[in-house]
């Protein structure tokens, strides 16, 4: 069947509300609205505004509301417009969501399911385009999961549901429009482990959301000149897959990481790390960054690009790591 | 609609209003005993005592059901007791011990029990309040008469999310009782000196809350109003909002030297101690003989020395366990 993004994301909140009475999708504007990246179009018609209920511009307290309602034996699914946005519900993120089953000594689960966009690529300037995931990947006691392909668009948000911790899905929001082949029974997928979406044996690049297509794009481009890239999905941002990621650097011996974050304690700046610890005498060269350039994000659109981690530069970033010899 | 409560009286029931005495007997000596045991290095982290303010949990509690919810702050060692979370478990928890009620991962502050739902113990000022909203919101979607409790301190209200929880609660008719704590100082940051409205009840009806004050050193006016908002929250009437007028005689915590009230205002506050106000006024209406007044000491004198003995032969969470309970040992399916 061909689908876009937002359709499979769609037709994963859906599914769960058909599967479950528990759930429901609470945040603003979702319900009359259709959602501001029109994702729940056409659901509040459907479930009518107690499932589909919109809120008041109050993020910390309808995030709140949801770990509460999670806590009484509800579902819910918590909209968030943007990272950015999310901001404003960092207490009850990371003080209550990511504390309570710990703090209780195991007696208070949270499962909550929280989804937001991120990222840029939109002409949105500074506050609307900012990747914040990897943040949210340092707080223990969350499982951060970035759907990058229309399967995992459709399949992350049951399992997800299932996680008796509370999940944060990140959307990148140049991905809503990717259309492609679903199939037709296409359904939960695990939310456990990094994908190999492309196999090779020269480098491996490792990323994940927003950024998997300019680096399928590298790839292609890397292949024209006889470059054989590995491209690595990471899928969850936490807990990492270092079985994917470690096997991955073996075979190859070399590889670049792309994190559409800043490099300044970012998410590539941890997989640098644990691929140092733990594959230091695999590595045939040192582990390349592409990341966005350490500066607000700009509006103007050719700013945009040369701050954002575009194919040419992972292309650039590959041929180097390839280029050095062991 | 706001208003006042009537005063509460020693008429009535002598049983019940004997075993409000004891609850709050309960939590005065089972929190001197911590100050004690704080002192002697027993248990550490931050320590916050409700000394002076017993009225209000033990007003307040007698008014639930066991399928309702309670949410409290870091003061909240009585809520946890008068919930019926054991006083033993409550200190093995202070302690640090695997015993405790959240087996020492949470300490003074964060207090939980899932048996009596008791959902906190939150060291964020105002941190309850969208917890206890969505709690709500999710017996409002399954169809359950039950009311979920929020205490918090008159400190909360300059928060924001004490704003976005009321709003919230009102436009959505939950079924929350909102216990706003007052007892005028947020540390040592008197209420004129940090709200421009100081009249909090008047603040919670601007959000179409009914709401009540009533004197939080009176447990019986605290019983009595906040018995009229649960009955009401329970019978679908939407949140209800309490202003319980207290006073802790007690420092903020261990470490308060509290420069920012005279003694002479603790004193004052301290004439009107709850427990020796309803004490006086059931011995002059000759419901309570000095032997049912030794027997309620001797009660909370024996409850609180097992308690301790209870604590004190606790042991701790092997290191092994460090990681446990970070995430659920089920995982996603
Ligand atoms: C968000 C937040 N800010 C600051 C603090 C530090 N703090 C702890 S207790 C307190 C005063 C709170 O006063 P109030 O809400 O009136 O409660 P009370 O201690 O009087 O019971 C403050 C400022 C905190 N715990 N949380």
């Amino acid at each position: 069947m061909k689908t876009t993004y937002r359709e499979a994301m769609r037709a994963a909140i859906r599914d769960a509300l058909q599967r479950d009475d528990r759930v429901f999708l609470m945040g603003e504007d979702v319900g009359a609205y259709g959602g501001c990246f029109a994702v729940s179009l056409g659901l509040f018609e459907e479930f009518g505004p107690e499932r589909i209920r919109d809120t008041p511009l109050s993020e910390s307290g309808f995030v709140g509301a949801g770990i509460g309602a999670a806590l009484g034996g509800m579902r819910p699914i918590v909209e968030i417009m943007t990272v950015n946005f999310s901001l404003l519900a960092l207490d009850q993120l990371v003080n209550n969501a990511a504390t309570l089953l710990h703090m209780s000594g195991g007696q208070f689960n949270v499962p909550l399911v929280i989804r937001m966009t991120t990222g840029a690529g939109r002409q949105l300037g500074a506050q609307h385009s900012h990747s914040l995931e990897g943040w949210y990947a340092h707080i223990p006691g969350l499982r951060i999961l970035t759907p990058a392909t229309l399967e995992d668009a459709r399949g992350m948000l049951w399992t997800a549901l299932e996680d008796p911790d509370p999940v944060l899905i990140f959307e990148h929001g140049t991905l809503y429009n990717v259309a492609g082949e679903l199939a037709d029974d296409a359904g939960p997928v695990d939310i456990s482990t990094a994908a190999v979406r492309r196999p090779g044996k020269d480098i491996s690049i490792i990323t994940y959301g927003g950024t998997l297509p300019a680096v399928l794009d590298a790839a292609t481009r890397l292949a024209g000149d006889g470059i054989d890239a590995e491209v690595l999905d990471l899928r969850v941002l936490r807990p990492l897959d270092d079985a994917a990621i470690l096997g991955s650097v073996a075979k190859t011996h070399r590889a670049v990481v792309v994190d559409e974050g800043w490099r300044s304690g970012s998410i590539s700046a941890e997989l640098s790390a644990r691929i140092t610890e733990n594959a230091f005498f695999d590595l045939d060269a040192p582990v390349g960054r592409v990341c966005s350039a350490e500066v607000p994000l700009p509006y103007a659109k050719h700013l945009e690009l040369a701050a954002l981690p575009t194919a040419e530069r992972i292309v650039a970033a590959a041929r180097e790591a390839v280029g050095a010899r062991g | 609609m706001t208003g006042t409560s009537a005063r509460g009286t020693a008429s009535g029931d002598s049983d019940h209003t004997r075993h409000l005495l004891h609850q709050m007997l309960r939590v005065r000596r089972l929190e001197e005993q911590c100050v004690e045991l704080y002192s002697a290095a027993k248990i550490r982290g931050f320590l916050h005592v409700y000394i002076g303010e017993e009225a209000v949990a033990a007003g307040v509690m007698a008014t639930l059901g066991p399928d309702d919810a309670v949410v409290a702050t870091y003061r909240e060692h009585g809520h946890a007791l008068l919930r019926g979370v054991p006083a033993g478990a409550i200190l093995a928890e202070m302690y640090g011990y695997v015993e405790g009620c959240c087996r020492g991962r949470g300490g003074s502050m964060h207090l939980f029990d899932a048996a009596t739902r008791f959902y906190g113990g939150n060291a964020i000022v105002a941190g309850g309040l969208p917890l206890a909203v969505g709690l709500a919101l999710a017996d409002k979607m399954s169809g359950r008469s039950r009311v979920t409790a929020c205490f918090f301190g008159e400190g909360a209200v300059a928060e924001g999310e004490f704003h976005e929880s009321l709003n919230l609660a009102a436009l959505w008719q939950l079924p929350v009782l909102f216990c706003c704590e007052n007892n005028l100082y947020a540390m040592g940051t008197a209420l004129a000196r940090s709200e421009s409205q100081t009249d909090i009840a008047l603040k919670a009806a601007g959000y179409e809350i009914a709401s009540w004050s009533a004197d939080g050193m009176d447990v019986l006016a605290v019983e009595e109003t906040a018995r009229r908002a649960v009955d009401a929250v329970r019978a679908g009437g939407g949140p209800h909002f309490l202003e319980l007028r207290t006073y802790r005689f007690r420092a903020h915590s261990m470490f308060d030297p509290e420069r920012y009230r005279d003694k002479a205002e603790v004193s004052r506050w301290m004439e009107r101690d709850p427990i020796d106000k309803l004490r006086n006024a059931l011995e002059a209406a000759g419901q309570l003989t000095d032997k049912d007044w030794k027997s309620i000491q001797q009660d909370v004198e024996a409850e609180v020395k097992a308690a301790v003995e209870f604590a004190e032969a606790g042991t701790l969470e092997p290191v092994e366990d460090l990681t446990r309970f970070v995430y659920s040992e089920r995982g996603p399916q």
